[in-house]
């Protein structure tokens, strides 16, 4: 994401691209039809809805059709309008059209919800009530602890790329079967988290019988609570999450040594340098970019952490183990909480935008001064 | 060993027994590695053939250790003695795993679409929304990808209900392709990116209008490019979790959900729940190792140049 291929106008607007005015209109006269019946059906739920009038529909449902209408009619004044433009318009249309309304739409909804007093699980419905939800946020011990512990789950990520550039580099070693070690490795990537938490948290490292356990007690430990107390439990499910997303940031990595050039590696043995020397001063830094790209994807993914938690711990003991995300998932399944959830959320995605952008110039800036 | 070193440069190797030193350390680590990737699937898959004693003496190995059974098949009713008969189990089962099936693969499908249309209109033409050009637009699709899905949840579940689509899969499917489609677009750039111009401009000056360029030419060469997305899409699809848990509750139901609702009144039956998961994984996994080179494909795409 951080950077931006730059594109060639392959082909500049032709300007002998001669469009009737009669084609003109009738594409204006789509596009001003579709967008009075989109703005119609929303008056008329409107009015329905707050029972002003008694004409309308039970669901709002046919606003979304009148909306893939208003689309369609939308590509069809590009092109009826702007001739070849038009059509090359068409390409971005559809997927900038249903970016906005699932994403730009709902989140705005969201800030407005944020504001409000809602349990759905209470007759009252939605009461506004300013910015009552930020202070008891600001308030709340257990969404402190939760981000605190993202800071710690984001730190794993560090230990994680250590690991993954290991294997990375096994796998780039001259061995055999290296296909097989391969697929092999990225198999855990493609278990489902859910399945994985119960197959291994909750059976493979259970207390009594699980093998991890009895491994553990052969290796001298006398108690081995994987989820008793906070600390272990915290590392659990960093082992657990590791163990998924691994694989990851090992194929990028792995990519990235294989396209390295091997005369590089070529000289720096000729000059006599141990392998070392040739990790540290060779490899290391030309994988740089690379494993900047891998860090950040990983952490992008690390911050969304949720599924693993929820069904293994619930966030347990006392709240160690929560991510903002399962915290917040809880908060409504346990509580219908919906006004102080959205304001949970909403303040974590202001968090996550900052920092994320913050990473991004950090990180371009430190590969610059290192290179 | 000695046959493997015809392969190396004298440069390589120091000395044979810092070279035997480093193989030993090289297999060592690889075999270690791939026994802790294994072993969870393997006690998974052997679980399901585990009764409650075996479980719970913590057996390992099947015919010595212990007796396998289809115990755990026959209670999602799949195993051989229980197949043809009637199980609301396993009519259970294939209604989540027709729901996963279904999101996922109807969620790719529409990413794969309207990503690589996106992504190809990026990469070929200058654009100009407003004050918005390429570089910003790309930027609009790829920043989805740091949007936690928590931030959307709950708006979602408000506006699903106004709009009847929570707990159906059309609603699933919808939100699936907006969680994929940043990966899409990332990945189907890098490849459009990579086919010459040059193809075309011929088609054009054959008399290929732009979309039939795109159709007749650029589809066929990128298709590898798009298999690579969908599996990638797909595996991620597959194993959603979060918002399946919030959006459905009997209808659209699938199968992590159905996973993790697996506590019964009396503990955990834990071969039928290792069934459950080895059926879960399985054809992800399946999928997966057969098209292993286009999942790498789609994981290395833009991050080396």
């Amino acid at each position: 994401m951080a950077e931006q291929i730059s594109t060639t106008n392959a082909w500049p607007g032709n300007p002998a691209d001669l469009i009737p005015a009669g084609r003109k209109r009738l594409g204006w006269g789509l596009l001003a039809i579709a967008t009075l019946a989109l703005l119609a059906i929303i008056v008329v739920q409107i009015l329905y809805k707050t029972e002003m009038s008694t004409v309308g529909f039970d669901t709002w449902r046919p606003v979304i059709y009148a909306y893939v209408l208003w689309g369609v009619a939308l590509g069809a004044w590009q092109v009826l309008t702007r001739g070849e433009d038009g059509q090359r318009a068409l390409f971005l249309l559809p997927a900038l059209l249903f970016t906005i309304a699932m994403v730009i739409f709902p989140t705005l909804f969201g800030f407005y919800i944020a504001l409000t007093d809602w349990n759905l699980s209470s007759f009252a419905g939605r009461r506004f009530n300013g910015l009552d939800n930020f202070w008891q946020m600001l308030a709340d011990p257990y969404y402190r602890n939760a981000l605190f512990n993202m800071v710690l789950y984001v730190l794993a990520v560090l230990v994680e790329y250590v690991i993954a550039f290991g294997l990375a580099l096994l796998l780039n070693a001259q061995i055999r079967a290296r296909k097989f070690f391969r697929v092999v490795f990225l198999l855990p990537l493609m278990l489902s988290p859910v399945a994985v938490s119960w197959m291994v948290g909750k059976s493979l490292m259970e207390y009594r019988f699980g093998p991890a356990a009895t491994l553990a007690r052969h290796l001298g430990w006398d108690n081995p609570a994987f989820f008793s107390d906070p600390i272990t439990a915290r590392i659990s499910i960093m082992m657990l999450d590791a163990w998924t997303f691994i694989p990851f940031m090992m194929i990028m990595l792995l990519a990235g040594l294989q396209a390295m050039s091997r005369e590089v590696l070529e000289a720096a043995r000729v000059d006599g340098a141990t392998a070392w020397q040739t990790f540290w001063q060779v490899t290391f830094p030309l994988m740089l970019p690379v494993s900047v790209t891998a860090v950040i994807l990983r952490i992008i993914f690390k911050l969304k952490l949720a599924d693993i938690i929820i069904t293994l711990t619930s966030g347990g003991p006392g709240g160690a183990t929560d991510s903002v995300s399962s915290f917040i998932y809880r908060e409504y399944r346990d509580r219908s909480n919906v006004g102080y959830g959205t304001m949970l959320a909403m303040a974590y995605l202001v968090i996550i935008v900052v920092f994320v952008t913050w990473l991004l110039k950090f990180a371009s800036r430190f590969v610059r001064n290192v290179n | 060993m000695s046959v493997q070193t015809t392969d190396y440069t004298v440069s390589e190797i120091r000395s044979p027994a810092a070279f035997v030193a480093s193989r030993v350390f090289i297999y060592g680590a690889l075999v270690f590695w791939a026994f802790v990737c294994l072993f969870p699937i393997y006690w998974t898959i052997t679980t399901s053939f585990k009764s409650a004693v075996d479980v719970t003496q913590g057996h390992l190995i099947p015919f010595v250790d212990f007796q396998p059974d289809w115990k755990g098949w026959r209670s999602l009713g799949l195993s051989p003695d229980s197949i043809f008969e009637t199980s609301t189990v396993r009519d259970e089962f294939f209604k989540r795993f027709m729901n996963s099936v279904i999101t996922s693969v109807g969620a790719s499908g529409l990413a794969i679409i309207i990503g690589s249309l996106a992504a190809y209109g990026l990469v070929r033409y200058r654009y100009k929304f407003a004050w918005f050009k390429n570089e910003d637009i790309s930027f609009f699709f790829l920043s989805q990808l740091i949007l936690p899905p928590v931030v959307l949840a709950l708006p979602f579940l408000v506006l699903y209900r106004e709009v009847a689509l929570l707990d159906t899969r059309v609603g699933l499917v919808l939100l699936y392709t907006l969680m994929v489609l940043p990966i899409v677009i990332w990945i189907m750039r890098d490849q459009f990116n990579s086919i010459p111009v040059e193809l075309e401009e011929a088609a054009l000056v054959d008399g290929l209008s732009i979309w039939g360029a795109f159709f007749r030419i650029v589809m066929p060469i990128a298709l590898p490019g798009m298999v690579a997305a969908f599996i990638l899409a797909m595996v991620l699809c597959w194993n959603e979790y979060f918002f399946a848990a919030l959006l459905t509750s009997t209808d659209a139901k699938t199968i992590p959900v159905m996973v993790a609702s697996q506590t019964g009144s009396q503990g955990i039956n834990w071969w039928s729940m290792a069934a459950l998961a080895t059926a879960a994984i399985a054809p992800l996994a399946i999928l997966g190792i057969a098209l292993e080179r286009y999942l790498i494909m789609g994981m290395t795409a833009g991050s080396v140049k």
